[in-house]
Formats: C-alpha cells, structure tokens, sequence
C-alpha cells in the first residue's frame, strides 16, 4: 500500500508532465524516426540513438527522454515491415519474425501477417511499460542492498548470456566474447592508466573503441554490405495482400501465446547483455516448443509471427530496468540511451529514482504512448510504408553509408573514427560471414569494462573486510543477494546451452572448403595471443589481470577450435562460410562492394568528408545503381544537402582530410 | 594597425574612400567587432559532463556581451583525456581574431603539471581572459567522525577505502591529502565520476569521501541531515592574495590548511604542500579557463575580458551561475592572470615529489 502511495501520485505528475504539447511533440518526433529506422534494414536502436545523441545538450529532461524512449520503442514495431515484406530482418529483434511472416506475405497474406504483427506489439509493449512501473517501485527499497559484489553478479549473468548466443559451435560463441571483451579492453586501463595494445603514439587507441562505432562496425556494416551485393528492390510488388481483420482476430485467439512471450521478452530485457538479437529467437522456441500442431511453422503460422513480436516490443520495458536502476547498460542501444540521459544531466541509479520518481515515470508513460502511437502508425501507413520497400537497396544504401559515417565522425571528431568503423566493419562482416556470433562479441565488448573495474573493486574492498575479519569478509561477499544471482548464472548457462540451439543467426548454414574458415580462424587466434602477450608485459597488477584472463581463456578456445579444425570434415559446422551460400551468389563480390566504401573514406582522409561524399555518390548513383547523369546528379545533391542540413543544425563539422591541412576552407568544407 | 590607419584616413576624406571603409567593420572606430562572426567556443571534452555544461552556460552569454553579437557556438574535440583538444588548439595558435577560444579544465592542467607524455600543448602560449573556481568538502561516516575533534591524529589507525576515479585525475588532490595528514587510505580505482564514489560511501563499502561542492550540496546534504554523513572539512578557497582560506560556501567548516597544521606531521610549508597547493589550484581554485590563442591583440583580449565581466555582473547572474558553477567568484582580468599563473606552474621538486609518490603508492607511472 505505501507503495501505491508513492506511485500513483508520481505517475500522474509524470503524465502531465508528458502530455504537455511539446513534449509530446519530441515523443511523436522521436516515434517518427524510429518508424523509419526500423523499416530500414540493418538499422537498429543503437544507430537511431547515434543519430539523435547530438540533439540531447540542452534539451529539457523530459523532451530528451521522449525523444529517445519514442525511437527506441517503436523500432521493434516497424522493423516487421521488412521481415514480412521482404525477409529481411529489419534490426535484430525481429530474425525470427522472417521465418513465418515472409510465407505469409508470399501466400498474399502479408497484411494478416503485419496486423497480427502490430497488435502483439502494441500488447507486448504497454505490457513492458506495465512491468517496468512495478520494478522500479520494488526495486526502491532494495537499491541500497546491491553493492559492489551484486552488480559484479548481474553483470557477469550478462556474461554468462554468451551460452545462449553461442550458435552452433559454442567456442566459436566463447571465442567471439572473448574477443569482444579484448576489444573492450583496449587503452587505457580504468584503474591505473597501463596502456595496452594501444600506445601513445596513437592517441585514438588510448581511449579505446566507442561503442556507437562498434555498434555500427559489428551490427550495421556487414548487414548493409550485404544486402547492397543482393541488388535487389527490397520488395517486389509493395502489396499487402488481404487480412487486416484476420490479424487482429489471430492475436486476440492466441492471447495468452502472446502473454507469454511478452514475459519473456520482459525477462530477457532485465538481464543485462541480453538484447533484441536473441528476445525474438527464445519467443519462437518456445511458441514452437508448446504448440500442439508444429507441422505449420516456417510455412506461414501465424504464431510464428505473434510470439517474436509480442517479445521484441516487451524487452525494451525489460531493458530499461538494469539501465534506470543501476545503470548498468541492458543491451547495446541502453548503452548509448545511457550516454543521453548523461547530457540530459540525468544519473540512472538509485539516487534517480529516489528523487526524480516524476521523471522517471515520465519514461515509463513515453514508452506506452509511443507503442501505441507507433502502432497505430504503422496501421496507417502501410500501405505507404510498403512501397518504400520497392525502392532498390542499391539507392539506399549509400545514403546509409553517408548517415553511418557523419554518425561515426561524432564519437570523436576524428579522421580515425572513420579508421577504426572501416577496420572493425570488416572484422563485422568477417564474423558474420564464417558464422561467430556477432550478438557473443557485442556482449563481450559492452560488459568489458564494467566486469574489469567490478572485478578490481570487488577484490579491494572484500581484502580490506578479510584483512579486519574472515566473518566481514564473507558476510560481505555472500549476501543473499549475491547467491541468488550465482544460482541463477549457473541455471542461465545450463539452460543456456540447451535453448541456444533455437536461436540462428544466419537461417543456411553452407560449407565449402577448409581454407578459409581456418585462415580467419588462425588470423583470430594470433591477434588473440598477441593481445595476451601484450597484456602479460603490463607491470602492473590490477591492470594486467583481466585482460590476461580472458587471453588466455580466448587463447585456449582458439588452440581447440583449430585442433577440431584439422580433424573433422570439410562439411562440419565448423567451417561454416556464407559466401558458399546466398551470399556468394549475389550479384557483386564482396570486396568490391566493400571498396566503394573503402573508397569514401580513402576519399575523406584526403579531401575531407563533404567533397568525397559527392565524389562518392555521384559515380556511385551512375555504375551501381545504373542512373542517368541528371538522376544521379539530382540523388547525389539532395543527399548532400540532407547532410549539410543535419550538420548545421546541431553544429557539427565534418571530418577533413589531407587537404583541409594546406589550405583553408570554409564550413562544410573545414 | 592598418585598421586604424585606413579609418582616420577615411575620416577626413570620406567620400573617396566610402568603398573602402564600408568593407570593414562597421564599429571600428570604437574597437573590434565580431558582427556576422561566428565564434567557436571548443572543450577538449564531450558533451556530458561539468565542462559541457560550463561551456553551454556561457556561450549564449557571451553571445550576448560580445561586441556585434556573434553567434558562439560549442564544439567538443574529446579524447585521451583532453589533451587531444588541448594539442589540437596549440596548433591554432595563428587563429587570433577573436573566432577561436579554448576552455580548459583541471583534466587538462593535470597532465601538463605531471609531464605527460601525450602533452605537446603549452599553456603560457595562450592568453587566460577567464578562471572559474569551484571547491571540495570531505565527509565520513558519523561513526568515525566522532573521533574527529579538529584534527586527523585519532583517525590514524582507521583503515581507509576510497572510490575513485584514477590516481592522475581531481582525485590526485584528495589522495594527496590524505597521506598528509596520515591517514591510511585505500584507493578503489575505476569509480565511475564522483557520483559513483558517493554510492559506495552510501552502501559502508566506502568510509571516506568527497564531493565538489555543487555535488555536495545536491547530493550529500540530504545524507548529513538524515545523519549518514558529516562533513569534516573543505579543501579550502583562494583568496586575492593567491592564500588559502576557508570555502565561502561552507564557512562553517574548517579548510584543509587548518585541519593540517593542527595534525601531527602534517606540514603547511615544503616540497609536500607545495605539489598538494598547486594541484588544489589546478583542480578546483581555478578549475576551468578560457584562452584565447597566441596572436589575438590585446583589443581581441581586452574585448572579451569586457564582454565576460559585463555577463558576470548582469543582474541575476548569480542566481542563474549557482547551479552551475557554485558561488565562486569568475575571476577575469588580472585576477585571470594570476589563477592561471598559480595552475599552470609546479617547482620541479613538487613535480617530482608527486610523480614518485604516484610510483610508490599506487605503481602509476606516465611512460
């Protein structure tokens, strides 16, 4: 009851504090560039928060918060369009959605399925909103009790997330996190300043890799690549089919399927690590684990399409419970959402919720207003929606490239921003290509650095309690807390490994050869033992210790993957190679696709960002996309001018290049 | 010089030359103009973070008091722990009409005092036209701060744990002076900014800690009302005469000078107060300056040192500063001149003393 005292006053503050005109404004703003991100393949939460990130300075608390609450919450909704319409994955959450919507759509129904779609999104996200206002009271109280050694734990079950995501060899799982977690170490080290695999010399290494730019590297670049090599119209007809009303009446009939994966897809949310890419998966599992009649599924069940999307919205409520509480990053795109709330002068933590309760429960009332807006819009707008996907990809996608490397460039503001997306998007398309789970490394990398600084002080202060007495010391560490969570890391694992044969990453699974799987896979564990080595030569303790760990641990899965690689067979799982399947049929190599971006870059390092776009653009308007000249001129200026416009706005400058150091030029061309 | 010059000229045979003149700024007689201009006001940091906020505090101000109006606009270039701003900007230094200023922090200071290798920018190229100061209060659980009575010689045999941020950031200053005054503190690195100290204080994992006084005021008042906390003493405030004396915040509290000199073994003259004084200056008396480069003419200077003292005495300034920058008096001019001499200057032997002290207590070198 005192709880309810609390709450119910809060939130009606909360929802005059939202319904206020221009708050609701920047929430249907932010709502409206979600839409459109979603609908674009490959683009996801972590790029739309990269986008609006330049927008948070100075920004009132609560518009900030519905601007950035609006475009993550309705991703998940209209990432569907592309998965039904197009079998493509719109972002990550909705993999699974594929399998039964894009059937669907081909039988004609693709309206039945992306009604039914947008109804189990609508239910799952109010529901996460739901979820969500009941954790943070609970939580209340108990924020105090979680120190050191409990963050250390949920962390650590974010680590241990990794089981799941594994995919089919699990060391190829082990050894993706443990190279997302090396790469999170790079620089700098968090407690005592040793450098490592980095020097002073290069000055960008020092502070290591930002997460907006691994985000786009591992996530946006190897998906974007791939589908401009395809070369196709994403979708062939841009019609609906029939079906709306059926949609509807198929989720209110399975309403209680829909329940339950909306709380999985809450649960899923709260651990921290675990994002969109795996929510959709264990939702499908299990719808298709409990049906009593399986024979339909992947030929255009309908169930298959409301169990992914009735979780995909709920993890965002889910995921923002670690992320308000603690301040520990529930998924990729709460990391970025974290780095907002700092320029919105926010701190996500107990202190937030003790004394902004009304703000914070303005998120709670964003995110419910923005599925519903959102699905409402995506209701109406369909039909336009679907022919936007008629559009070819190739005349997207360097859009796409432009927005990615403008969005980059603002990590740091330097050339070797661009550098560093070039370098680790190829090690993206790498890891996807030869089948290691990119969801394994970004959990790695977004985890590293906490899992390292927790570690350190966990290990300090407990000394310092054992030092006065063993009882402190223990009483200390073995809170109830504490071992509830190790229980539930040791189950997690357990059941981990049994669900992850669920989840697929990439649907074919073709081999061909030994050659290059075990080419990558050595140049892998070289960089590895490199690293490890590097980091034994680190001299002082504290800084040494983590990342020599996972060395060595990363090292070991390595050694065992290439004993097993010179022992089985040709055709083993082992030496998966995308190439050999539907992307090697695809109508350009994938070098060649990856050098027009090369070249953009190669262009800006020498003339700066802005005359290497048109010097970009322009022929590849003409030979990729086969325009005229004046087409191609027309395409080239309104991207160009897009960009001028964005930069001006929020007063940013573009990255120069070589000639920008000898000669003296005016914005944009600085 | 050819300015004035092409005026007066164009004063006395007016008509011939209304072509010429009327290319120059319209104000000229009266001084510099930045009409039509855009300023860029760049921090070698991101935007979250004290210096965004102090930076876009006082941009739309100066925006304001500057002569023509221009439009100032904020730039960050973070990166390796602002010295890659701080490199970038030494390398503008031909860049002195008035379109390019810089605002340092104590981040910035730190790494030049220390010698860091990173550091290839100098200070005494750029010209200060602003210091603003802020201050620091420490405070301890109620349980230990009973045996405080003034002095730090019954806290000796207290076992210490500390959350901070990094031996070489602000918090150099706090770990400085506790092994002044024998305290046996240690340090748990990687603390997430100052509010992640506090967190650890608030949960007994942490039994000593401070906050800068904006923070403290926000934050750790509420803790000293409900009695989870009592303030012990404060680092302190400069006055004119570059002495420390008690914060004007706080000026209930004791500074840090006085709680030293009443401690056993804790000297307020040598090598050691010499390197702590210079890093309290760094760090928190004159924590944040704007430059101007090199070649700006002492009209740019003179200009700007105007256009921020007529912000600074704006009525309600202080009213609109205190969330900002706490009230601490925004010294310009002279006054600039001397917190930037203060900041930017360490004797060899107090540089030593702390790059030692580091190796051995902590084993933090910069290589």
């Amino acid at each position: 009851m005192d709880l309810l005292a609390t709450a119910v006053p809060a939130l009606g503050d909360a929802f005059s504090l939202i319904l206020r005109p221009s708050q609701l404004m920047f929430l249907v703003a932010g709502v409206l560039l979600g839409l459109s991100i979603g609908v674009l393949p490959g683009l996801g939460g972590i790029a739309g928060l990269a986008l609006v990130l330049p927008f948070m300075y100075g920004m009132e608390p609560v518009a900030g918060l519905a601007l950035m609450v609006g475009l993550v919450a309705v991703i998940p909704t209209s990432d569907t369009f592309s998965s039904v319409l197009l079998g493509i994955p719109g972002s990550s959450a909705s993999q699974a959605t594929v399998l039964d919507g894009f059937p669907l759509s081909k039988q004609g129904h693709a309206a039945r399925a992306l009604s039914a779609a947008f109804a189990s999104s609508l239910f799952g996200g109010l529901f996460g909103a739901l979820i969500l206002t009941f954790f943070i009271l609970i939580a209340r109280p108990l924020i105090l009790s979680f120190g050191l050694p409990e963050m250390l734990m949920i962390t650590v079950l974010g680590l241990s997330m990794v089981a799941i995501l594994a995919g089919r060899v699990p060391l190829k799982g082990v050894m993706a996190a443990g190279l997302g977690i090396l790469a999170g170490t790079v620089g700098a080290a968090p407690a005592g300043g040793s450098l490592r695999m980095s020097t002073y010399d290069i000055p960008y290494l020092v502070d290591g890799f930002q997460l907006v730019i691994v985000g786009l590297a591992i996530y946006a670049v190897p998906e974007i690549v791939s589908l401009l090599r395809r070369d196709r119209p994403i979708s062939n007809s841009g019609k609906l089919g029939d079906g709306w009303a059926q949609g509807i009446r198929d989720w209110w009939q399975h309403k209680w399927l829909s329940l339950r994966c909306a709380v999985i897809g809450v649960l899923v949310g709260v651990i921290p690590g675990l994002g969109g890419s795996v929510v959709d998966w264990l939702a499908y599992g299990s719808a298709v684990q409990t049906a009593k009649d399986r024979s339909k599924f992947g030929q255009g069940d309908i169930r298959g399409v409301i169990a992914p999307e009735s979780s995909n919205n709920a993890k965002e409520g889910g995921g923002l419970v670690p992320t308000l509480i603690f301040g520990i990053p529930g998924s990729g795109s709460m990391a970025i959402f974290l780095g907002g709330l700092a320029l919105l002068n926010m701190t996500p933590g107990p202190q937030m919720i003790r004394t902004q309760l009304d703000t914070t429960y303005t998120i709670v009332w964003s995110l419910a207003l923005a599925n519903v807006i959102g699905a409402g819009l995506c209701i109406v707008l369909s039909r336009w929606i679907a022919k936007l996907t008629t559009i070819r990809f190739t005349v997207l996608a360097p859009y796409l490239f432009m927005l990615i490397a403008f969005a980059a460039f603002q990590s740091r503001q330097s050339t070797a921003d661009l550098a560093a997306l070039l370098a680790l998007g190829v090690l993206g398309i790498l890891l996807r290509r030869f089948d290691f789970s990119r969801p394994a490394f970004l959990i790695g990398f977004v985890l590293s650095n906490q899992t390292e600084v927790f570690v350190n002080q966990v290990f300090q202060v407990a000394g310092a309690r054992f030092r006065r007495s063993m009882e402190t010391g223990w009483d200390y560490l073995l809170t109830p807390i504490s071992i509830g969570l190790l229980i539930i890391i040791v189950v997690s694992i357990f059941v981990g490994i049994r669900a992850s044969k669920n989840i697929r990453e990439n649907i074919d699974a073709p081999t061909s050869g030994k050659f290059a799987p075990m080419l990558f896979l050595g140049c892998l564990t070289a960089y590895v033992a490199v690293a490890t080595w590097d980091a034994w030569s680190v001299n002082r303790l504290q800084d040494k210790i983590f990342p020599l760990t996972i060395g060595l641990v990363t090292l070991a899965s390595g050694l065992v993957l290439l004993v097993q690689a010179t022992r089985r067979p040709a055709t083993d799982e082992l030496f998966i190679d995308l190439e050999q399947g539907e992307d090697g049929a695809a109508a350009s190599g994938l070098w060649l696709t990856l050098g027009w971006f090369l070249g953009l870059l190669v262009l800006t390092s020498l003339f700066g960002l802005v005359i290497a776009l048109v010097a970009f653009l322009l022929p590849f308007f003409r030979l990729r996309g086969s325009f005229g000249w004046w087409r191609s001129l027309l395409a080239t200026a309104g991207g160009v001018a897009f960009i001028l416009m964005l930069a001006s706005v929020l007063g940013r400058d573009f990255p120069p290049g070589l000639l920008q150091r000898f000669v003296d030029l005016p914005w944009p061309l600085t | 010089m050819a300015v004035r010059q092409v005026v007066n000229f164009g004063l006395s045979t007016a008509l011939a030359t209304t072509a010429l003149v009327s290319a120059l700024p319209a104000t000229a007689q009266q001084g510099p103009s930045l009409e039509g201009k855009t300023v860029e006001y760049v921090i070698p940091f991101s935007e979250s973070g004290g210096s965004g906020r102090w930076a876009n505090f006082f941009a739309p101000q100066l925006s304001e008091t500057l002569p023509g109006n221009p439009t100032v606009v904020v730039r960050y270039r973070p990166g390796a722990g602002s010295t890659e701003g701080a490199n970038w900007f030494q390398g503008q230094q031909d860049q002195g009409d008035g379109t390019l200023i810089f605002g340092t922090s104590g981040s910035t200071q730190f790494p030049y005092l220390l010698g860091d290798p990173r550091v290839r920018y100098e200070y005494n190229d750029w010209q200060v036209v602003l210091a603003s100061g802020t201050g620091g209060v420490v405070y301890l659980p109620p349980d230990i701060a009973e045996r405080f009575d003034g002095d730090a010689d019954d806290l000796k045999d207290e076992f210490f744990l500390y959350g901070s941020q990094g031996a070489t950031t602000l918090d150099l200053v706090p770990l400085l002076a506790f092994k002044m005054l024998g305290l046996q503190v240690d340090p748990v690195f990687g603390v997430d900014g100052r509010g992640g100290g506090r967190l650890m204080f608030e949960r007994g994992e942490a039994n000593i800690d401070y906050q800068t006084s904006s923070a403290y005021l926000a934050n750790v008042q509420a803790l000293v009302d409900d009695g989870l906390a009592v303030p012990i003493f404060t680092w302190g405030a400069l006055n004119d005469d570059g002495e420390i004396v008690r914060d004007p915040t706080f000026p209930d509290l004791p500074s840090f000078k006085e709680i030293c000199e009443a401690t056993e073994d804790c000297e307020t003259e040598g090598t050691a107060w010499d390197a702590w004084k210079a890093f309290f200056v760094s760090g928190f008396a004159a924590q944040k300056m704007i430059y101007l480069p090199k070649s700006a003419s002492q009209e740019i200077v003179d200009m700007y040192t105007a256009a921020l003292q007529e912000a600074i005495a704006a009525e309600g300034f202080a009213e609109t500063a205190e969330p900002v920058l706490g009230i601490y008096p925004q010294a310009t001019g002279n006054a600039a001149k001397a917190a930037h001499e203060q900041a930017t200057t360490i004797t060899p032997e107090a540089k030593q003393y702390v790059i030692d002290w580091l190796k051995e207590d902590y084993n933090v070198t910069l290589e």
